[in-house]
């Protein structure tokens, strides 16, 4: 889209906390290369100081500025504003799906607590006293580990993720997705658990396969493939139990 | 594991209906090219073992696959839990196959 005829942008941002809250309305001088996060960096030092927000590297690496900009959640720190903005307006919201702190800030608890109850943790096989594992990167294995790895743990996909909010019990994409990493991970000893933790009830059996995930994953990962793996990896252990 | 087995009960009842729906579909065209009614419809299937197993089979797929699609459904939707979740389901799934059932016998019954 191109940038609108206006050297101000109208920035709508949800202000408040867990109690209920509104929006704020900002106009902020536009600057070339101007990123999302730079908008809310500049109403936060030259507008209103109290607007609580969160991020740490600016580089697309962290994974902590996520936010709902018109709607879609996204990396805010690599967010061109010319890239999204729409009549010279943008809305900026904490992510969808998860409890807010205050303001732009969600507490992200439940998404990390998720992840360890889909046995996100590696368990290796090894001491260190023994010889570093030899794994062949062309191992179909291996391969499926690798193109589910890059994940930076942002909660955008969370925040997409319409059975999420249909069923909060819902392990969600970033953590089925980190247990598909580790299931095709030959060095961790744990395979059993974890398929038994993520085939329970709120684990990978209820993805829909709607893709939201998918759609919106800065990283351009695919936690819906990774799901179906898993789905199928436990069709497959329980017809070889019987 | 009731969630694997639910899951795997919908893929398997949906595998079974997929070719069941195009064997009717392609009997039904093939049928009445040449022009029939319901009575020589009927007193083709009366008596027919293989009509009766062929949609006996597809009704209890039926009621399978659409009592776990809704349970679903009510789950994420109404957010029904236990109890009323899994009674409302098998109310559903028998509710579909007396229904179904009752219908195979009339084609196939004489």
């Amino acid at each position: 889209m191109p940038m609108p005829n206006s050297d101000h942008i109208k920035v709508k941002v949800w202000r408040g906390d867990a109690g209920g809250g509104s929006f704020a309305e900002f106009e902020v001088p536009q600057q070339p290369a101007q990123t999302v996060l730079d908008v809310v960096t500049w109403i936060q030092r030259h507008a209103d100081s109290t607007l609580s927000y969160r991020f740490a590297c600016r580089v697309g690496m962290c994974g902590s500025c996520a936010m709902m900009v018109n709607g879609i959640p996204r990396w805010t720190c690599r967010t061109h504003v010319n890239k999204v903005v729409q009549d010279n307006r943008l809305t900026v919201e904490p992510l969808r799906n998860l409890p807010v702190i205050k303001d732009l800030a969600c507490d992200m608890s439940e998404f990390f607590d998720k992840w360890k109850r889909a046995e996100g943790q590696f368990s290796g096989t090894n001491t260190r006293a023994q010889a570093v594992a030899a794994i062949s990167p062309a191992e179909p294995a291996r391969r499926a580990a690798n193109a589910a790895i890059e994940c930076i743990n942002c909660a955008i996909c969370y925040a997409a993720c319409d059975v999420v909010s249909w069923n909060p019990g819902y392990l969600g994409p970033a953590a089925l997705n980190r247990a598909w990493s580790l299931q095709n991970d030959s060095r961790d000893r744990r395979h059993g658990e974890r398929l038994r933790a993520i085939s329970a009830d709120g684990g990978c059996l209820s993805c829909h396969s709607q893709q939201g995930c998918a759609s919106y994953c800065p990283n351009e990962l695919n936690p819906t493939a990774s799901i179906a793996g898993l789905k199928k990896m436990a069709a497959s252990a329980f017809f070889r139990s019987r | 594991m009731i969630e694997l087995r639910l899951y795997l009960a919908q893929r398997i009842s949906a595998a079974i209906m997929a070719p069941l729906v195009l064997v009717h579909l392609g009997v039904m065209i093939y049928a009445i090219q040449g022009g029939v009614s319901a009575d020589e419809i009927l007193a083709r299937t009366r008596g027919s073992l293989l009509w009766g197993g062929f949609y006996g089979l597809f009704v209890i797929a039926v009621a399978v696959h659409a009592a776990i699609g809704l349970r679903n459904i009510l789950s994420e939707w109404l957010h029904l839990r236990g109890l009323l979740l899994s009674g409302l389901c098998w109310f559903i799934g028998f509710a579909l196959l007396a229904a179904g059932l009752r219908a195979v016998a009339a084609v196939v019954g004489s």
